[in-house]
């Protein structure tokens, strides 16, 4: 099945600078050696990847007029890509002065390409992600976030990857990579979306962050393109000595998305908080897979995934924490809460929880639900309409974790964003607006 | 007002209401009492449209229409208000935006235009301080972690602000202290007027202390089988139900 990514790799192989070529040449032996996952093997059990079985062109050289007005203004940070490739003219950065230096792979000198190399692909298991070496094999252009030690970088750095949707079916190769220096306090939002909803842009994204010691880095990611567009990711996170990992994870669907989160607690007193929903309609499918290794003793998780799932679409949610021998004194909870508004809508979920040592405590649930008639009947008791009070109480279902969204901004974009998509007509979300 | 007329109504499938007759007239304030299990909550969730409240008998008219020709949500705005004795908790959905959608929806009803934001929230605010409620409420999920005091409160809050022709308090009074008690009296009796009608449902003559009202009728195997006036509630708390049931027997 590999040929049918070839185009992306060929490009890559006459773009990619010299002292990227070795991981490129290996990804690319990797990838040949790939089995393609069927649904045989228990991580694409419920998730085809028919939509993959396509022929890919590279991606296009550059688009033609990318708006962005209507992308919000988080952050005087914001880095723009179109199909993965850097748009000056619409973004805006900080100097280093903000003790976060922002370097593209491309582009980098000598010293940054050594320390790139030094930590690219250390905290992914390609063995287990396959999709790893893919981005390897293609791999000409990365982003590259270091956060000096003791930093605190008040700004949020956005990060918008935009798919044109100017070829029917192309892959974008995308790739970050975060040094969060020790003591360092840093924001990093991942920002998805798509311009041509009946194009076939497929997303193979990795995002490593690695946090160095009592290092605390808020990641948001939002998964919002739409319709046809196919999104493939791994989120590959590695936590030192009291490292303070939040994140956040907002996936809208489309024909095909799947999220693999990573977090490896590396040194003792890591924490990690791991909040999302996935919001599924129409006909679209999203997999969210998440993985905690708890290698050493005193981490923390607090993992919470809500999902509504609507019409004919179907979502899966495989929540894993594996708490290893050594790993005394973890703390570990994993929720994950499902709404289906439809008879035909679908949801696979397995919380897995694999303890290997005798004095943790740990703790997960999972459940699926439809809305509750006794709040419907309260809300149109007081005269809400059915139809609006179905749409409050969707968006309070997941409201509940966007509330607990640190970063304001973030949560006043997404809490309109998600009401208006939860109605149809928009007279029934003016009063969640 | 309402004129319920021979009701007989099932919960999943169970005879509750048997020939029930009531007649409300506007300005009247009726106190509905009974031992557990008579049909009094029935009463009010038939009259709300509750899901699996069946009427299977009888009639409704309010205001001169027939009641269950309407859904639950055109009752409301018709003016119609059921203050729950267990009022549902909504994580994730404000309070201010949920007393924001009633009001809006029985304004427009009425052909009003709905307020803006800060006229509303300033009525809140007022509507918050009269219950006794910390504004701070407003902000969170509706019942979200409410006190069952709180919760009432939360109820009177929203019947101020709906301003309806016919309240029905189910049990409103339990579980109250004196306090609390007084806040709910008050708040009904400054709401009280020549076309405003309230039904309070309620095992105790405490409340009718605080709230006088016109008529007192004794709700038994699902009928009301006996009416009178406030001295009937006095009666029953000395004598307790017994001697009527005995007697209706």
């Amino acid at each position: 099945m590999s040929e049918h990514m070839q185009a992306a790799l060929d490009s890559a192989a006459t773009t990619a600078p010299a002292w990227l070529k070795d991981v490129l040449h290996s990804g690319r032996t990797q990838w040949q050696n790939t089995t393609w996952p069927s649904r045989k093997i228990e991580a694409w059990k419920y998730t085809s990847l028919h939509p993959l079985q396509q022929t890919f062109e590279a991606a296009p050289d550059a688009a033609s007029d990318i708006g962005t007005s209507d992308i919000p203004d988080f952050s005087e940070n914001r880095l723009v890509f179109v199909d993965g490739k850097y748009q000056a003219q619409q973004s805006t950065e900080c100097g280093t002065d903000s003790g976060v230096r922002i370097v593209r792979f491309a582009e980098a000198g000598d010293a940054d390409a050594a320390r790139i190399k030094e930590h690219l692909g250390n905290t992914v298991e390609a063995n287990k992600h396959v999709f790893a070496n893919l981005n390897n094999a293609a791999l000409s252009d990365g982003l590259f976030i270091d956060v000096a030690a003791n930093a605190a970088v008040d700004k949020p750095i956005h990060l918008v990857w935009i798919s044109s949707g100017e070829k029917p079916a192309y892959t974008v190769n995308q790739r970050l990579l975060v040094i969060a220096g020790s003591n360092s306090q840093a924001t990093v939002i991942e920002h998805f979306i798509n311009r041509n909803e009946t194009s076939s842009a497929f997303t193979n994204g990795i995002s490593e962050l690695v946090l160095e010691q009592g290092a605390v880095l808020e990641y948001y990611r939002l998964n919002l393109e739409r319709a046809a567009a196919l999104h493939v990711a791994g989120i590959h996170c590695h936590l030192a000595d009291s490292a303070c990992l939040r994140s956040f994870y907002a996936t809208t669907g489309s024909k095909l998305k799947r999220l693999d989160a990573v977090v490896h607690h590396a040194g003792s007193g890591a924490h990690c908080e791991m909040n999302g929903i996935y919001l599924p309609q129409g006909s679209e499918h999203i997999d969210v897979h998440t993985c905690i290794e708890h290698a050493v003793p005193h981490c923390t998780t607090d993992e919470n995934f809500r999902g509504i799932i609507a019409d004919q679409s179907s979502a899966v949610f495989n929540g894993r924490i594996h708490i290893h021998p050594d790993a005394q004194q973890t703390r570990a909870e994993l929720s994950n809460r499902n709404l289906l508004t439809s008879d035909q809508a679908e949801i696979n979920t397995k919380p897995e929880l694999e303890i290997y040592a005798d004095d943790v405590q740990c703790a997960h649930g999972a459940t699926v639900a439809q809305l509750d008639e006794t709040s419907l009947h309260y809300l149109r008791s007081r005269g809400v309409s059915r139809a609006e009070a179905e749409v409050m109480l969707s968006f309070g279902f997941i409201n509940e974790l966007v509330d607990g969204i640190r970063l304001s901004a973030l949560r006043d974009y997404l809490r309109p964003f998600l009401a208006r998509r939860f109605a149809g007509d928009a007279e029934l979300a003016r009063h969640l607006l | 007002m309402l004129v319920v007329n021979d009701l007989h109504a099932t919960v999943d499938g169970k005879t509750i209401l048997n020939g029930l007759n009531l007649t409300v007239n506007p300005g009247e304030v009726h106190a509905i009492m009974g031992p557990n299990g008579s049909g009094k909550s029935t009463l009010g969730h038939v009259l709300a449209g509750r899901p699996g409240y069946e009427a299977t008998a009888g009639s409704v008219h309010y205001m001169g229409n027939d009641l269950f020709v309407q859904d639950t949500e055109e009752r409301a705005r018709n003016g119609l208000f059921l203050a729950f004795q267990y009022p549902v908790e909504i994580p994730g959905v404000s309070n201010m935006e949920f007393l924001k959608a009633s009001v809006d929806a029985a304004r427009e009803h009425r052909g009003e235009t709905a307020l803006d934001a800060v006229s509303f929230m300033k009525m809140a605010r007022e509507a918050s301080k009269t219950v006794d409620l910390d504004p701070a409420f407003l902000k969170r999920g509706v019942n979200e972690g409410f006190s069952g005091g709180e919760k009432k409160r939360n109820e009177l809050m929203q019947m101020l602000l709906l301003q309806p022709s016919l309240a029905i308090m189910d049990e409103t009074d339990s579980g109250l202290d004196i306090d609390a008690l007084q806040v709910v009296a008050a708040g009904v009796n400054s709401m009280r007027n020549e076309s405003r009608s309230f039904v309070l449902v309620t095992h105790y003559q405490r409340l009718l202390n605080f709230i006088e009202p016109d008529f007192v009728h004794v709700l038994s195997g699902g009928r009301i089988v006996r009416s009178g006036d406030k001295s009937l509630a006095l009666e029953l708390e000395e004598r307790g139900y017994a001697w009527i049931e005995d007697e209706v027997a």
